[in-house]
């Protein structure tokens, strides 16, 4: 059995060897990784590093992966020489590791260029799983941080950062962002589209040292010009580790110098990815490296035919809400060489193809990049565009997603990165009875690369498989598709006060019915009272404080705590009814009065007769409290469920929460006013309360979790306040508590609040009383109204002519 | 074919609707920041008030149950099954004054 040494555990050592194993060849593999984490996906770090994903998302290759394939792994070890002569590799742990064929698959470093205070605390590169830890740690709220290079690589890191809550410059040596992928009016339009989303870009200047003593403090630059900094992080480009290849003796330029079948120098040497040079040309980009891999593996197992004739560089920016792709060769300065363009400043649409001799040579698309797979099977293929020339730019529109996947043909590669064919992932699909988008990755690798192929894997999971289950991380909605989590991240993070700012940032600058009242509960939640209230973007029932019924009229419940009422109240509640013609006075299920089929034009005027607060009856917010009388009149009382409940109430009243809370109060465990299928519930019994939350008796019937168990009746109400705070910080928009409390598993509620640190839940108590210190009554919008016609009917200027 | 003025342009907030009656006509004006659009009032479904909906990009999602109504063409959009359609009026601004187009003979019947 021959023994096969793979130098570097990254993606393109990994691909290469997944391929090798295709080949089923007598191999004992063993593989040296200097990183101590399995083979994980590098260019999905920058969505680690903004919070998308943890890095438990990126593994591509698990442990049992290398156990199943019964490969040696040698994880934290860097090996420091080979011996060519003798075929063996030395390792930094002292051990030598005979091989017959070994593969480098070493990779890329940092490029740091040269400037003096490179080495200051504080000063990072971008590149792997614990450079991305590192920064993680290290950044906060406000943080000043420069990232030097206004690369795919420096951009993402920014704006990973920023997520973070940094407050980022982009220093850039060159005029243009991304000025290998693009042109300069690309450049421009992707830098509107970063400065939009509240990076700041200097363009132009060429940095010279790191300031600081010790520890970084600022950077300066070649004009002069100084800048503050706390942070600095260096991603300026990649320079191909090369000297385990120089030391084995092979030729080498930039990279390992490699021929059509990916052989170095030495018969018994290959080496894969960003460490090679082929044909003058070093690839940084995921795509060439697993076309590098296919012909490695068939030459290495002996079936040595296939050749690699290098690859269209493509990149695409990984940040969400900018979209750009660029692909070929896109500078038009060359002979012979002329573009098309297409550009819309309002939209942030722009399109450039160059062409050359009738042909595809280079495409950059920004802000639409639905046509990438045509134009990059233009490139691939070389198609002569000539009869095609009207219309380049202007694509007959696809129907639909499902249409879309159907035209393909079963030659039409899906997955660029692993080189997977529609009709490969359909026959996998019956063949191995592929169910999810997990199982098809595993299967055959499609989507693991880039991921910009997911929504076409999905699709033909669709078309093809009728029981087909989606996995995807539940996105509010698709006007601003981001996890509620990181919306309440970047809503707090970003500083963002308006639903509209979310959407344009965000978004598609639009919104809908879906996601419009979510944000608004998120910008309130997050920053109550200082946030911009847009009430277009709330529900009907929010703008004007009532509940809108089927017929067009609203209800009116004014708030009566713990549905303790007088006699008074009732006499101005009757008064109001006969007063406004009021069409039904109803007794409702939670112990208060409900006035049906008001018109719109008579709220506030019932508001002010009735002199009584808005009881919220029409939001997602706090609804009542339900109590039964408790000691104060019950002879089996324990505890004073009357006095607690109007108390919970009016400490809760008013707010608004992700859904709406319903409370219960009482005075011993017979549970007359229910309160153990009440959201919130506190159970009395001899000498304390039971404090229970989650409960339901909705379209679900659940009992309650007990929180706590609090001696006073202030430890009970205590409690309440700090779940219900607790909930409204981390519940999605639309969750009642019994789902959330399900979803997240009492024992961690617990944990985070009851049994949470005192300061933990003092902050929690803190937010909780600025957000109420901030809300009034609504009904006091009757005095100072939203604007000028929220409740009147608006009278035509002129008169219907008769 | 006749322009009726309705009301000052500012009574009617960026991306909302409000209800205006004229004779035995009831239509809603929206306000989406570029241009007003004229609508009927009632939703084809359950004859909710289109007015108090929420818009989405040139739509309005009726707020009874979520129908979407096209503000342009007055086709609904969801359920995508549905042909219904509502009534459009034309609609302009001059002088700050927003004013409806109605047809004559509705005008006189009214």
């Amino acid at each position: 059995m021959e023994k096969l040494v793979v130098v570097g555990n990254g993606m393109a050592g990994m691909a290469c060897l997944e391929q090798i194993l295709r080949h089923q060849p007598d191999f004992r593999v063993t593989v040296f990784g200097d990183e101590t984490h399995v083979n994980y996906n590098r260019i999905q770090l920058s969505s680690v590093l903004a919070g998308e994903r943890e890095p438990d998302d990126i593994v591509l290759n698990s442990l049992e992966w290398y156990r199943e394939h019964d490969i040696d792994l040698r994880l934290g070890v860097r090996i420091t020489g080979i011996d060519a002569a003798n075929r063996t590799v030395a390792g930094d742990d002292g051990s030598v590791t005979r091989y017959d064929k070994l593969l480098l698959a070493t990779g890329s470093s940092p490029l740091i260029p040269p400037m003096a205070g490179s080495d200051k605390d504080g000063v990072f590169c971008f590149r792997n799983l614990n450079d991305t830890r590192a920064l993680l740690e290290r950044v906060r709220p406000g943080l000043k941080t420069v990232v030097i290079g206004g690369g795919l690589l420096g951009l993402e890191a920014a704006r990973g950062l920023q997520l973070q809550g940094a407050d980022v410059t982009v220093v850039h040596l060159m005029g243009t962002l991304m000025e290998r992928q693009l042109d300069v009016a690309g450049g421009q339009y992707l830098q509107r589209k970063i400065e939009a989303m509240g990076v700041k870009i200097l363009l132009s200047h060429n940095t010279t040292a790191i300031l600081g003593d010790g520890h970084v403090e600022g950077i300066a630059f070649v004009n002069g010009y100084r800048m503050e900094a706390d942070m600095v992080v260096i991603a300026v480009g990649i320079r191909p580790n090369v000297e385990l290849g120089r030391a084995a003796g092979l030729t080498v330029r930039r990279g390992i110098v490699v021929n059509d079948y990916m052989e170095t120098s030495d018969p018994a040497i290959f080496a894969v990815g960003e460490c090679v040079e082929h044909e003058g040309i070093v690839y940084g980009l995921v795509a060439p490296l697993y076309e590098q891999g296919k012909v490695l593996a068939a030459t290495i197992s002996g079936n040595r035919g296939p050749r690699y004739e290098g690859s269209v560089p493509e990149a695409k920016l990984k940040i969400m809400g900018v979209d750009v792709f660029s692909a070929g060769f896109v500078q038009e300065n060359a002979s012979g060489v002329e573009s098309v363009r297409y550009e819309d400043p309002s939209l942030g649409i722009y399109k450039k193809l160059t062409l050359k001799d009738g042909r595809l040579a280079g495409v950059i698309l920004i802000g639409d990049l639905s046509d990438s797979r045509r134009y990059m099977d233009w490139l691939r293929t070389g198609v002569d565009l000539t009869d095609k020339r009207r219309r380049l730019l202007s694509p007959e529109a696809l129907p639909d997603h499902g249409a879309n996947v159907a035209e393909l043909a079963d030659s039409e590669t899906i997955c660029g990165c692993n080189g997977v064919t529609k009709g490969a992932i359909v026959s996998a699909i019956h063949e191995r009875s592929i169910r999810t988008l997990a199982q098809l990755k595993q299967c055959t690798r499609a989507s693991t690369g880039c991921g910009s192929c997911t929504d076409l894997c999905v699709g033909l999971l669709k078309a093809v498989v009728p029981e087909f289950e989606e996995e995807k991380k539940k996105v509010l909605c698709e006007c601003v598709p981001f996890t509620q989590e990181s919306l309440r991240e970047i809503v707090r993070s970003q500083k963002l006060k308006s639903v509209q700012e979310v959407l344009d940032v965000y978004g598609n600058g639009k919104g809908c019915e879906i996601c419009k009242p979510a944000l608004s509960y998120m910008v309130d939640m997050t920053w109550c009272g200082e946030h911009e209230e847009d009430r277009s973007a709330r529900f009907i029932n929010d703008r004007v404080h009532a509940n809108i019924q089927r017929d067009g009229t609203f209800s009116v419940v004014p708030r009566i705590r713990g549905g303790v009422t007088s006699p008074a109240e009732l006499r101005r509640i009757a008064d109001v009814a006969e007063k406004y013609s009021v069409r039904m006075v109803k007794i409702t299920g939670s112990q208060r009065i409900d006035l049906l089929g008001v018109a719109k034009e008579d709220l506030p005027k019932i508001w002010a007769d009735l002199g009584m607060p808005s009881g919220q009856a029409y939001t997602k917010g706090v609804r009542m409290v339900k109590t039964c009388v408790g000691t104060e009149f019950c002879r089996y009382g324990t505890q004073d469920a009357i006095s607690a409940g109007v108390e919970l109430e009016r400490r809760l009243e008013n707010l608004y929460s992700p859904h709406k809370t319903k409370m219960g109060v009482v005075g011993c465990p017979r549970n007359c006013a229910e309160a153990t299928v009440k959201d919130i519930g506190l159970v009395g019994q001899e000498g304390s309360w039971q404090v229970v939350v989650g409960g339901a008796a909705g379209k679900k019937v659940r009992k309650a979790d007990l929180l706590i168990t609090a001696e006073t009746t202030e430890q009970a109400l205590e409690a309440a306040q700090i779940f219900f705070q607790y909930y409204r910080e981390q519940a999605n928009y639309l969750e009642r508590t019994y789902d959330f409390v399900e979803r997240v598993g009492i024992e961690k509620v617990r944990r985070e609040t009851v049994y949470a640190a005192r300061a933990v839940q003092e902050a929690l108590l803190a937010r909780l009383a600025k957000s109420k210190a901030l809300t009034p009554d609504a009904w006091l919008e009757r005095n100072q109204p939203h604007n000028p016609t929220q409740f009147v009917q608006i009278q035509p200027m002129e008169a219907v002519q008769v | 074919m006749s322009w009726i003025r309705i009301t000052e342009a500012e009574n009617i907030p960026l991306r909302e609707g409000r209800t205006i009656r004229f004779g035995s006509e009831e239509f809603a004006i929206f306000n989406l920041g570029q241009k007003f659009l004229a609508v009927s009032n009632r939703c084809p479904h359950q004859g909710g008030p289109l007015a108090d909906g929420i818009v989405a990009g040139d739509s309005v999602a009726c707020p009874l149950h979520g129908w979407k109504v096209c503000l342009s063409s007055g086709v609904v959009k969801r359920p995508a099954e549905q042909q219904a359609c509502v009534r459009s009026y034309p609609v302009k601004v001059v002088d700050g004054i927003v004013l409806v187009q109605i047809t004559a003979e509705r005008a006189e019947a009214a």
